[in-house]
């Protein structure tokens, strides 16, 4: 007999997993070569490093007004010319990423998480608690959403954290009604009455058998949604219960800049381009995950 | 009705019934499907007690309902001392570690976004706190069992094929060591080829681990090969029951003769005054008054559409539902 020491067991733990690590591999590979997966992590990347590195990359100081350089059109230094306050909108879309990513993040987390858990919970059981839940989106979706996110932010008090809050509450419905759908077809396959045969209770099932199977379609609804989240804060900030004006929030700068449209083209253009690319950007990562998450379309 | 049969028990299933409820509209009185009617049987320990019959004749629905992965509407089931009606989801789901079920289609029973290890170690992950080396100790050793190799084990499903997907199946029921298995037609899924393959297996793993078997067929070929004993189902309730030997040689029930008479015989000069069963199976849901077979059988008689017969026994192990048992 040999003592098998810690490291011993380490080194054996991972030989075991070898296939497992080549799995992996694989995953990466595959995303390699998954064009439109690599273009979509691309564009996320670069807005998460404009994120992280914003006070470096911005040339002004998205808030400072200079009336004299009011409404210029783009050239060297202004990249995308100014404001009609004559702030700089680079500078603005840069610094707009970051309340774009914190309304993304919050939103597809509350919504995304709350709609799923719910959705799934209501699909497997289905019955008494289906009815409860599934009445209770009947009314969340009997109202037209613009209208039911501006009762609730007219409610919580027109800031940015309660803006997210607003789009969430709106917006899990449709996760909710995703999933449910799935987790219904599901259930009933086969190899769910064996795992139940072999003894797992309804916990386990539903978030180790039933879930992973409903997470596809929701990543892609998500991705689909980004756009719309992003419009909504912006609809919310034009009527004054969102984002307030001096925030270079993307949408509210589309907003704003739509008086101008006709002589001033670049004040709605160049944010307009910015969520046109995240939202492209996240559309294709989605696709691209879904692609590499489903193991019968690998290899 | 008593049942007596020298040797043990494993199981005992008393008056079972399975009514589905079918509501056609909120004002009639509610309708139901009889999938199992009032059935009773018993399976000796260590034996392959086959149950055999149309396509609707519930036998799914017994496999299911004795194993409580569909609640039955009345009736007991004892395993040995046990009643599985009486347990609650708890103990019901610990309990589950002795009897396990391979189910027909093995292109759905098996998870198809986790790899073949995580789907046969799950049960070892719910009912024994093992490491998770000792896990993948015993997934491969049962794996081998059922003539899978080790490399197999970090596979997904959909790289497999029926056949394997089979074994896996198989592993997945064996791998917690049970006692009882109920197969749920496991190879109608499959090629013929590979129906005798996996069938050879089954009984060898039978002998060697001692096991008891429930097996689901609509084949006659595999219960001659398989069966210890043999219960022939028709419309919810068991017709005839027996030994193989009762069955295949004195049959006694008219629509067992029937099932006989349509196994397709190779030999094509043979041309006997064959009998074969006349129009479809009727609905469970009205199933025709007195014997339930009445409507389809050539020795039909007035008594059969009035009284419905009891399961009697004509000899020791031999039980016949039916009025004129020995048609011929």
């Amino acid at each position: 007999m040999t003592i098998i020491t810690k490291e011993g067991k380490f080194k054996e733990f991972i030989k075991r997993r070898e296939p497992i690590i080549e799995d992996w591999k694989h995953s990466l590979y595959l995303w390699k070569s998954t064009k439109l997966a690599m273009i979509g992590s691309v564009i996320i990347g670069i807005l998460l490093f404009v994120v992280i590195f914003a006070p470096l990359i911005a040339p002004y100081d998205p808030f400072l007004n200079n009336m004299a350089e009011r409404l210029q059109a783009p050239n060297w230094s202004h990249f995308f010319g100014t404001d009609q306050f004559g702030r700089d909108i680079f500078s603005r879309v840069i610094y707009g990423s970051r309340i774009e990513i914190w309304i993304i993040f919050l939103v597809s987390l509350i919504s995304g998480g709350a709609g799923t858990l719910l959705g799934v919970i209501s699909g497997y059981f289905g019955g008494i608690v289906d009815e409860i839940i599934m009445r209770t989106t009947d009314m969340f979706l009997a109202f037209p959403s613009l209208v039911l996110a501006m009762a609730f932010a007219a409610a919580l008090g027109p800031s940015l954290t309660n803006t997210i809050i607003a789009i969430s509450i709106v917006g899990w419905t449709v996760f909710a009604r995703l999933a449910r759908a799935e987790a219904m077809k599901v259930k009933k396959q086969p190899y769910i009455e064996a795992i139940r045969s072999v003894g797992a209770g309804n916990i386990r099932i539903m978030f180790f058998h039933v879930l992973p199977m409903c997470l596809s379609p929701i990543l892609v609804q998500l991705t689909l949604r980004m756009g719309t989240i992003i419009l909504t804060a912006a609809g919310l900030g034009f009527l004054g219960l969102g984002v307030r004006p001096p925030l270079p929030e993307w949408g509210s700068m589309v907003s704003d800049g739509r008086s101008y449209l006709v002589g001033q083209w670049w004040i709605s253009t160049f944010p307009g381009i910015a969520i046109a690319l995240v939202v492209l950007g996240f559309n294709f990562l989605g696709d691209g995950i879904r692609d590499i998450m489903d193991p019968r379309l690998r290899r | 009705m008593e049942i007596e049969v020298k040797s043990e028990m494993l199981m005992k299933v008393e008056n079972l019934k399975k009514y589905f409820p079918i509501s056609k509209s909120y004002f009639s009185h509610s309708v139901h499907v009889k999938a199992v009617d009032d059935v009773t049987f018993m399976i000796p320990t260590k034996s392959i007690f086959a149950v055999v019959g149309e396509s609707g004749s519930g036998k799914t629905t017994l496999a299911r309902t004795v194993l409580r992965l569909i609640e039955p509407t009345s009736g007991k089931i004892f395993y040995e001392d046990e009643d599985l009606t009486k347990f609650n989801s708890k103990q019901l789901r610990s309990f589950r570690k002795k009897m396990q079920i391979i189910s027909q289609d093995p292109y759905n029973s098996l998870h198809p976004r986790k790899l073949v290890k995580d789907i046969v170690g799950e049960g070892l992950k719910i009912h024994f706190h093992m490491s998770s080396n000792a896990i993948l100790d015993k997934v491969k050793e049962t794996l081998e069992r059922v003539g899978l190799r080790e490399e197999h084990m970090f596979r997904y499903p959909h790289e497999f094929s029926g056949g394997q997907r089979q074994r896996i199946a198989t592993a997945r029921a064996l791998v917690l060591k049970p006692e009882f298995l109920v197969l749920d037609e496991p190879t109608s899924a499959l090629d013929v080829s590979v129906q005798a393959i996996i069938l050879k297996m089954l009984k060898e793993l039978k002998k060697s681990l001692e096991l008891t078997y429930l097996f689901i067929t609509h084949d006659l070929a595999v219960v001659d090969y398989m069966a210890d004993y043999v219960a022939v189902m028709y419309l919810g309730q068991i017709m005839e029951m027996g030994t193989k030997e009762d069955i295949f040689n004195k049959t006694a029930h008219p629509y067992t003769l029937l099932l006989m008479n349509s196994i397709p015989d190779p030999d094509p000069h043979v041309r006997r005054g064959k009998m074969i069963p006349q129009g479809e199976i009727p609905s469970s849901v009205n199933p025709p008054s007195g014997c339930r077979f009445h409507t389809r059988c050539p020795y039909a008689k007035e008594i059969c559409k009035r009284e419905e017969p009891k399961l009697v026994k004509i000899s020791g192990t031999h039980f016949v539902k039916c009025h004129f048992p020995n048609p011929t």
